[in-house]
């Protein structure tokens, strides 16, 4: 196009910009981000006085909260102990041999010496049968009746500790023992425990699906809660929208409120968990003591004690936003 | 100003409760929306406040048309709107005062100006020296007036009251339109909804009137030259 086919033409006059809103009084991006932090404070100490207003209801919704994570909680640490308890016998994989009762101690001995060089072996424990009556009678408590028999009736045993806890080879071993000729028969003591290991590994199967059923209890809590909370603010939640508030600014103190349902109700499961585990570590300490075991009970880790309460509010506050999301909608300004 | 455009608005029941409404309102100007009940009148302030969209037509506030404007737009368009109800709607949980600064909170003012602007407005009512005090405990008149200074106290442009002399003998009524006429005259559009006759009548201001949704009359003010 020729540079001067069209005369230059006055530009339009800039559209004038109008004073935008002059007499709304404006407010900074920086003003309002000191005003967001403001309202959350405001709102999380809000809904904190409003709890302890309504303090009966507050205490039960937090304590039904409570008792649905105590109870997953206080069973998983429970199965956690067993485990624990039964972990050292896995470590110690053993077979009971029991010579047959003619074996005297001497060759009872020699067996064991025999057993001691074998590779599949790393070591045998010999226990005659006058120190197995002996345990026996202290462990069993039927001392008396054991002093009445005439002769002991407890067969020579030797203890063997093998080089593998692979349990092919453990069958092996036991058969191999067991058809030696001294040899009355030989126990692979581990059956049972793996046996509680495969129930435990059900248990806690178990606990997970409770845990999961009781996280939705939770929030299921929180959401009726929150719904009554929101029911009795209809009126100011309908001034704040006619005034302009944002549906984040009318969600806000719901949020917190079940945030803290949810935190208050981690912190009191808590509690119930660490303070059940002492009240029956008396009893389970004496226990182990009559079983000559260390063991004692455990209690929640510090992890778990953290983490718990935090995964509370973190299911109150998905209570409450399913709650607020829900209801909050049906609350606009009508009265007209 | 505030320009409706051939609004219309029909209810999902059918009903049509606004019929090609057309008025412009300039700045600065007071006028009075009067009609029976079911005339069309709550609908065309819920369709201002965007409670409620339009079937057809356009409305243009400041300058913008709130046709485009989304879901989230809305609380920015209700801040330049302060309104007035007939039943006050204020919070009985709260001082006079922080019912008056609930505005200033939403939008986000620093909390030293939000004193100073509250004090303003309370001043302007004449209820400087009951913000310590619960509105329950003040008489109708005074709360209508707790509800105007909560209602222009960020300032907006535009001024909706629904029949804000409804519960008030005729004395106070005098006084609300008072402090109507003075936020008009600094540039306020003030829109006030009424079926009451006899107070439209003491006034000399505009005067829209609309009957089953549709604009019978617009009554412009006298010597107004218009």
């Amino acid at each position: 196009m020729a540079r001067n086919a069209t005369p230059m033409k006055p530009k339009p006059p800039k559209p004038v910009k109008r004073p935008a809103g002059a007499r709304v009084a404006n407010t900074t991006l920086r003003d309002r981000f000191d005003a967001w932090r403001l309202h959350h404070r405001d709102s999380a100490v809000d809904a904190i006085r409003r709890m302890r207003q309504t303090m009966v209801s507050t205490v039960m919704t937090v304590l039904v909260i409570a008792i649905a994570l105590a109870l997953p909680a206080g069973l998983s640490v429970l199965l956690g102990n067993v485990r624990s308890l039964t972990e050292n016998w896995d470590g110690n994989v053993h077979l009971s041999v029991f010579l047959k009762d003619d074996v005297t101690e001497a060759s009872q001995r020699r067996i064991a010496g025999e057993w001691q060089q074998r590779d599949d072996i790393e070591r045998v424990e010999v226990v005659t049968r006058e120190q197995a009556l002996e345990e026996y009678k202290t462990l069993s408590g039927f001392g008396d009746v054991l002093d009445a028999l005439p002769d002991n009736p407890l067969p020579p045993l030797i203890i063997v500790y093998p080089a593998s806890s692979d349990a092919d080879e453990l069958t092996q071993l036991k058969v191999s023992l067991g058809d030696q000729p001294n040899v009355d028969q030989a126990v692979l003591d581990i059956e049972w425990v793996r046996r509680l290991h495969a129930m435990l590994a059900v248990g806690e199967r178990v606990v997970s699906a409770l845990m999961l059923a009781l996280a939705l209890a939770v929030i299921l809590v929180v959401v009726n809660s929150i719904r009554l909370a929101i029911e009795s603010r209809r009126e100011e939640i309908v001034v704040v929208k006619i005034v302009g508030g944002t549906d984040g600014f009318v969600r806000r103190p719901f949020l917190y409120t079940g945030f803290w349902f949810g935190l208050f109700g981690g912190l009191a499961a808590v509690i119930l968990v660490q303070s059940t585990l002492l009240w029956l570590s008396g009893p389970v300490n004496r226990l182990s003591a009559l079983y000559n075991s260390e063991f004692s009970l455990t209690g929640l880790g510090w992890e778990t004690l953290l983490t718990l309460p935090v995964f509370a509010g973190v299911l109150g506050l998905m209570g409450a936003w399913l709650a607020v999301s829900r209801h909050l909608k049906d609350i606009e300004p009508q009265a007209f | 100003m505030i320009h409706f455009d051939n609004v219309s608005k029909r209810y999902a029941n059918g009903k049509e409760a606004l019929s090609n409404v057309s008025f412009r309102l300039p700045p600065g100007e007071l006028t009075f929306l009067t009609g029976h009940s079911g005339a069309g009148k709550s609908t065309l302030l819920k369709l201002l406040m965007m409670i409620e969209r339009p079937s057809s037509g356009d409305i243009m506030v400041e300058g913008e048309n709130i046709n485009h404007l989304g879901t989230r737009d809305i609380p920015w368009l209700r801040r330049k709107i302060g309104m007035v109800h007939q039943s006050h709607h204020l919070l009985f949980d709260r001082t006079v005062y922080d019912n008056v600064a609930l505005p200033l909170i939403i939008a986000g003012y620093k909390p030293a100006d939000i004193g100073k602007r509250v004090r303003a407005a309370l001043d302007k009512v004449g209820l400087l020296d009951k913000e310590r005090l619960n509105p329950i405990t003040l008489s109708g008149g005074e709360q209508q007036r707790v509800g105007i200074a909560r209602a222009v106290v960020n300032k907006p442009p535009l001024l909706l009251a629904d029949e804000p002399t409804g519960n008030l003998d005729p004395e106070l009524s005098a006084e609300i339109m008072d402090l109507f006429e003075e936020f008009a005259s600094v540039g306020v559009s003030v829109i006030v909804a009424t079926h009451d006759l006899s107070l439209i009548a003491r006034y000399n201001h505009r005067l829209l009137t609309l009957r089953e949704g549709e604009l019978i009359a617009d009554r412009e003010e006298d010597g107004d030259g218009a």
